[in-house]
């Protein structure tokens, strides 16, 4: 299986103080790698590192003919901006040759409702405008979709259908998927990798040998109350 | 009124002025750039000065300072990561500085609130190719420049070269100013930039809505505003701005 992306040496410094340092992994095409840690530990400064919008050492390679969908972890919009959610994705479909109906496609996946797209962005509920953001970033057939915290502020049932849309790219398109999230329980089921990102360490590999109380506490400085649940939900 | 042929071509300048003012105006107020307007305009003094000093035309000098100007704050937000409204406030300042120490009272004053005088076929030609270059640009790039409003992060994994986009931009906002040294005078060209944007921003739903109605309001004031001053006899630039402002206070009572 070839790599989507493959990080070597990574290191970002702001200042004098190093976020990141001597990071290395990689992420095979289709596979999902799911990013934790505690807050402060870099999980954002890497997605921007890998997007390029900060400065960095050491090598990040995307794979050639990758095209990113990028959901942000929050946006501040002022209210009586008036560009409206269709305004936004219409700039999108331009930008990346999409046709209507990808982007009819694009929200019907996230369950956004025509009558929303009228509205100014500002004024959207945080679920609304994450809905929106993840519908941007399906437009235009992403092959990488990255993902910072992407249910944050979406109800249980929005969670569900994002959970679901994410796992049908992925089996369906081939899809690959990096996401930041807290939801241990999701991340032992869905994820291919996880890494663990603290102030201090790195912890690379599979959900099993990653996720274990010991590497959690180390991670987090405490005990995490963590239970991993069977397929039946028990 | 018949208007004679020099009236003609100053009216086909102002108003395409008026359109590039209208269209750039609008995501220079959402990129929150309304102060910055009024400070970049002042970078045109010592482009002014100078060319008086070697005798060329002020609208050059002022293009030139101006260019020169937005490289130099795009340059400074780049390399400082200082806000635009900061490096802006410092640039503009010097160049206030510089400008009064080479420019005359009376000179500093024509510069700053526009003059008299009929158009040179060389400052018809610039006007309305620097018009239409503007006018193109923003309607060529307003998705780029949407979608770098909403986050510069989306834009740069949606393919966009943010920084090249910021710096076209303020290339852009800055030969909008120059356009408006032959008649409104660079302060008051920052005002028609920025008074029909935002009562665009007020009063427009959608994009297409504020571009609409920002293009409507400033090409209004600049027709009325016109014929007003034609009336009593004087300068058109603070009767065109005079006029946005009252439309603009009109735009609040919705």
């Amino acid at each position: 299986m070839t790599n989507a992306l493959q990080v070597d040496h990574l290191a970002v410094r702001f200042g004098t103080a190093e976020v990141i340092r001597d990071l290395s992994f990689a992420v095979p095409r289709g596979s999902s790698l799911a990013i934790i840690g505690p807050n402060g530990a870099g999980k954002t400064v890497l997605f921007k590192a890998l997007i390029g919008s900060i400065s960095y050492e050491g090598t990040i390679r995307w794979a050639t003919g990758t095209r990113i969908g990028y959901v942000p972890q929050k946006l501040d919009i002022e209210r009586d901006l008036p560009i409206t959610g269709r305004d936004f994705l219409h700039a999108k479909a331009a930008l990346a040759k999409a046709s209507d109906s990808d982007v009819a496609n694009a929200l019907a996946l996230v369950g956004l409702e025509r009558p929303m797209l009228s509205a100014a962005i500002g004024t959207l509920s945080g679920g609304q405008f994450q809905r929106l953001l993840v519908a941007f970033a399906l437009v235009g057939k992403p092959n990488v979709l990255l993902l910072d915290e992407p249910a944050a502020g979406i109800d249980e049932p929005g969670q569900e259908i994002l959970a679901t849309t994410i796992r049908r790219l992925q089996t369906e398109n081939d899809v690959t998927v990096l996401l930041i999230s807290h939801d241990l329980s999701v991340i032992y089921h869905y994820a291919t990798a996880v890494l663990c990102l603290s102030r201090t360490h790195a912890y690379f590999g599979t959900p099993q040998t990653v996720l274990t109380p010991d590497t959690l506490r180390k991670l987090y400085g405490t005990a995490v109350d963590f239970h991993v649940h069977d397929e039946s939900g028990n | 009124m018949f208007m004679t042929s020099p009236e003609i071509n100053s009216l086909a300048l102002s108003l395409t002025m008026a359109i590039a003012a209208g269209l750039v105006g609008c995501f220079a107020v959402m990129r929150r750039m309304t102060l910055a307007a009024d400070a970049i305009s002042h970078v045109a003094l010592p482009g002014i000065g100078v060319a008086l000093l070697l005798r060329i035309n002020p609208m050059i000098g002022a293009l030139a300072m101006l260019m020169l100007g937005a490289v130099l704050i795009w340059g400074l937000e780049r390399q400082t990561g200082i806000t635009t409204e900061t490096v802006t406030g410092v640039v503009f300042s010097v160049a206030l500085a510089i400008g009064s120490m080479i420019t005359s009272g009376d000179q500093l004053i024509e510069a700053l609130f526009g003059g008299p005088g009929s158009l040179s076929a060389l400052e018809l030609s610039l006007g309305l190719l620097g018009s239409c270059t503007v006018i193109l640009f923003i309607l060529r790039a307003r998705n780029s420049l949407v979608v770098a409003l909403v986050s510069p992060d989306i834009a740069r994994t949606s393919g966009i070269n943010v920084a090249r986009m910021n710096l076209l931009f303020l290339l852009a906002f800055a030969l909008t100013i120059a356009l408006g040294v032959r008649f409104l005078g660079v302060l008051l060209m920052g005002s028609l930039i920025i008074i029909p944007a935002a009562t665009a921003r007020h009063l427009a739903r959608n994009l297409g809505g504020m571009l609409a109605i920002s293009i409507a309001v400033a090409v209004a004031s600049t027709i009325i505003g016109t014929y007003a001053a034609g009336l009593v006899h004087r300068e058109t630039g603070p009767f065109i701005i005079s006029i946005a402002g009252g439309i603009f206070f009109l735009s609040l009572l919705t």
